[in-house]
């Protein structure tokens, strides 16, 4: 009787939402696959998790200031609570930003965690690009994706810029006035393309309320699909790992998603959010009240965009006044060719994946990270690049690098200058001698063991140090990577004695093939005889 | 009259004209002119210049000359005012110490009371633009919007928003206005020292003047609060961009090696 009753009994209450559920969507199988996915563990691995939880935070912050930031340039006399501004003829734009920053409840508080989550949104994008980049983490099958996270990148920032431009304040005025500049500098079509996003003269009255579509819906949108697809290929391809015992090209070592990882997650993005917060809530970010409203006749000294686009601001400010007068036209080269260079700087760290895999040949998957060290030429050109971007920041601060140190902006613009050629080769040549350094260290480690630090006096008098054997984890850790023999330019001449040219591109690619992995640009890794042979001889040197 | 109709073409007639009008003008002055008071003015002035020019001639007769007629090292000071000897030497920026892109603010090593003798000493060379008094700089009751529009109008160029101040070309700057006294921000738009242009009364009325200072005092004042928290430095973008990446980003990343760091593995005692 009883057992009859308690099959008959109802189901808990738990498993019939689950069943119900998964009755119309589906969730049991969705579940069962990803329930137990794997995801190694290392804190470099969360900067991108940083980028999805100030990204998120943008949005939940922004929708609050949406409800109260009216996108308009009409006209109005302030007066609202803050005093220094009584009376003030201003847009409502800016109007609306003082009454959100004095007036609304917790409203400087949620603008401050906005734009301070922007600035780190963006500079956790490109923390997170650079660790994908030194680890070779964007090596096939993942080219795609870091085509994606690159966009996002490309238009993280274009959202930061209108977003700083929306208060209508005297600063980002000056940054859209320089937009502007930038855009009227492009031959022939320059002129169109201003009146046409500014709806005619600058400033005009317009393009506050155009950035602000720009800005709230037009580019969070494209990031948001870009975003969904980036996280959807990790899902897919699986994160990568770093070389270790039982880590292989064919698995993942980790822990899973459930419960561990939805934990971990989980509450990171609360520390996110609760550091992002506390920094708002500490110090202040783009006090629009101390700039004043926008007028074309008024500038400020120290009027700069926010960090991401201090690139081309740098560019900008280092190139010498040039320009062009012809038959009435003027081509302000000045602007121009920092226009031009702009995207070409940005996007060379975008193309690298292409041209080494194009150069190493290389169609095989690759789950497995390269350390930094045993991939000289890529860590060097990635340390180059890094190192132009900070030539090119500190021309785009350039007056306050002379203010605060007390130099000449002279000296500095000549410095950006000289330095955006050199710069970028000093550190490309000292990055690749460093990672040699390292791999024949790895060597060594590998043949005679670690130093312990002891010195031992033998018998008749000499001393030495002893040297202790590496684990067998740690020497397959050190070995486990791969390398790449140089390519050569295949026979000229054929079994039949008939010659071939070889074309100008497989003659460069042998040759950068060669820069990359010839003799003097990689350490050959220890092979399993060398190590055997030197251990039988007792590691005594 | 007749007779002096008749003789006004005499050859001493302007003789005798001349010397009747200078009896007159000299008698008026006699009659009229505060003479006693005058004197004892004169005396105390002369004892400020005298001694100004002994503190002249130890100080700043090495660059600006003997005389105040400027060298090879220094400006004239002819004509200068009282107004930027008082700014001038009560900032510490002169006597300077050494030739350089701009001379730079520091310690001042002399009283106001000799401040003053050097300044008539100075302004007894030539007319100049007068030192202020307090009624004319206290910013008490002035329009401190209107300041701001000025401010950013005029000033902002170079000394930053705020009045933080902001570079220059070759090494010059324009000085962050923090702490500088009432008196000494209208002396500097009245004389207009070193690389800034002066802003005499007659292209910036009192008044106007006042504003700006009222405005500084309320941005970049010691009472001045900043509703945002920190301000930090006041500089906008550069100093944010530099706090986001060290301290935001510096924070997470810490955050993350935390939590890294912490797995579901057993604790490894």
């Amino acid at each position: 009787m009883s057992t009859a009753d308690n099959s008959k009994r109802k189901a808990p209450a738990g498993e019939r939402v689950a069943d119900y559920f998964d009755g119309r969507l589906g969730i049991y199988s969705l579940a069962k696959a990803n329930m137990r996915k794997i995801f190694p563990d290392h804190w470099s691995f969360m900067l991108g998790e940083i980028c999805l939880y100030s990204f998120i935070i943008i949005i939940l912050t922004g929708v609050y200031l949406t409800l109260f930031f009216h996108p308009s340039m009409n006209e109005v006399h302030y007066h609202g609570s803050y005093v220094p501004m009584q009376g003030v003829l201003m847009s409502e734009a800016f109007a609306s930003t003082l009454d959100i920053s004095f007036d609304v409840r917790g409203g400087l508080l949620i603008r401050q965690i906005h734009h301070w989550a922007a600035l780190i949104f963006v500079a956790g994008m490109v923390v997170h690009m650079m660790r994908v980049f030194f680890t070779g983490a964007f090596r096939k099958p993942r080219e795609i994706n870091w085509i994606f996270g690159f966009l996002l990148l490309v238009l993280g920032m274009f959202t930061g810029f209108t977003g700083y431009s929306l208060p209508d304040d005297l600063l980002s005025g000056t940054g859209v006035r320089f937009m502007q500049g930038a855009i009227l500098s492009v031959p022939v079509v320059g002129t169109y393309l201003s009146f046409f996003l500014f709806g005619g003269e600058f400033p005009g009255g317009d393009f506050v309320a155009r950035f602000y579509s720009i800005h709230i819906l037009l580019l969070p949108g494209i990031m948001m699909g870009l975003l969904v697809a980036h996280l959807i290929l990790v899902f897919y391809h699986k994160h990568t790992q770093f070389a270790g015992p039982g880590r292989t090209n064919n698995n993942v070592v980790g822990m899973p998603l459930l419960p561990v990882y939805m934990a971990k997650a989980g509450g990171f993005f609360f520390l996110v959010f609760g550091v992002i917060a506390a920094i708002a809530a500490i110090a202040t970010i783009n006090p629009i009240w101390a700039l004043g409203p926008y007028r074309p006749d008024h500038v400020s000294t120290g009027a700069q965009p926010d960090w991401y686009m201090g690139m081309p601001e740098g560019l900008i400010r280092a190139m010498p006044g040039w320009e062009i007068n012809l038959w009435g036209h003027t081509l302000v080269l000045g602007v121009f060719i920092p226009l031009v260079l702009f995207p070409l700087v940005l996007g060379a760290i975008a193309v690298w994946p292409f041209i080494e895999a194009w150069v190493t040949g290389d169609k095989r998957e690759h789950h497995i990270l390269d350390r930094p060290r045993n991939a000289p030429t890529r860590t060097a050109f990635g340390v180059a690049w890094i190192a132009e971007y900070m030539v090119l920041l500190i021309g785009g601060g350039n007056d306050m690098f002379a203010q605060y140190f007390h130099l000449s902006i002279n000296a500095i613009t000549w410095f950006v200058r000289i330095g955006f050629f050199a710069v970028p080769v000093i550190a490309f040549i000292v990055t690749k001698r460093i990672c040699m350094g390292l791999q024949r260290r790895d060597h060594d480690k590998v043949l005679h063991g670690r130093e312990t630090g002891i010195i031992k006096r033998l018998p008749h008098g000499e001393f030495i140090e002893v040297h202790e054997p590496l684990t067998q984890a740690r020497l397959h850790t050190l070995t486990a990577h791969d390398q790449y023999k140089p390519a050569e330019l295949g026979p000229l001449v054929d079994e039949n004695g008939v010659e071939r040219k070889a074309g100008r591109m497989e003659k460069l690619r042998v040759k950068l093939s060669k820069g990359f992995y010839a003799e003097g640009n990689q350490i050959t890794k220890p092979t399993v005889d060398e190590y055997k042979e030197i251990q039988a001889g007792h590691g005594h040197h | 009259m007749k007779k002096l109709s008749a003789r006004r073409r005499h050859p001493l007639a302007a003789v005798v004209v001349l010397l009747l009008a200078l009896a007159a003008t000299g008698g008026l002055y006699a009659a009229f002119a505060p003479a006693g008071k005058a004197q004892a003015d004169e005396t105390a002035q002369s004892l400020a210049i005298e001694e100004g020019q002994k503190l002249y001639a130890v100080g700043c007769a090495s660059c600006h000359g003997s005389g105040g007629q400027g060298s090879s090292d220094g400006p004239s000071l002819v004509g200068v005012g009282s107004a930027a000897v008082d700014f001038q030497v009560s900032t510490g920026r002169m006597p300077a110490q050494q030739p350089g892109a701009q001379v730079p603010k520091k310690k001042n090593i002399y009283t106001q009371a000799q401040i003053d003798q050097l300044a008539a000493y100075i302004a007894s060379l030539g007319a100049g633009p007068i030192t202020p008094a307090a009624k004319q700089y206290d910013p008490a009751g002035a329009d401190v919007a209107k300041g701001g529009e000025l401010f950013r109008n005029n000033c902002a160029q170079c000394h930053n928003f705020t009045g933080e101040g902001g570079a220059l070309t070759h090494g010059k700057y324009a000085p962050n206005l923090e702490d500088v006294t009432p008196k000494h921000v209208y002396e500097a738009m009245l004389t207009g020292p070193q690389n800034m242009p002066s802003f005499p009364d007659s292209t910036m009325p009192e008044k106007q003047k006042k504003d700006i200072i009222a405005y500084l005092q309320h941005v970049n004042g010691e009472k001045s609060v900043n509703p945002g928290g920190l301000k930090l430095g006041g500089l906008g973008p550069v100093s944010e961009g530099l706090f986001g990446w060290i301290f935001g980003l510096g924070a997470l990343i810490a955050v993350a090696v935390w939590v890294a760091a912490h797995t579901a593995k057993a604790k490894k005692s």
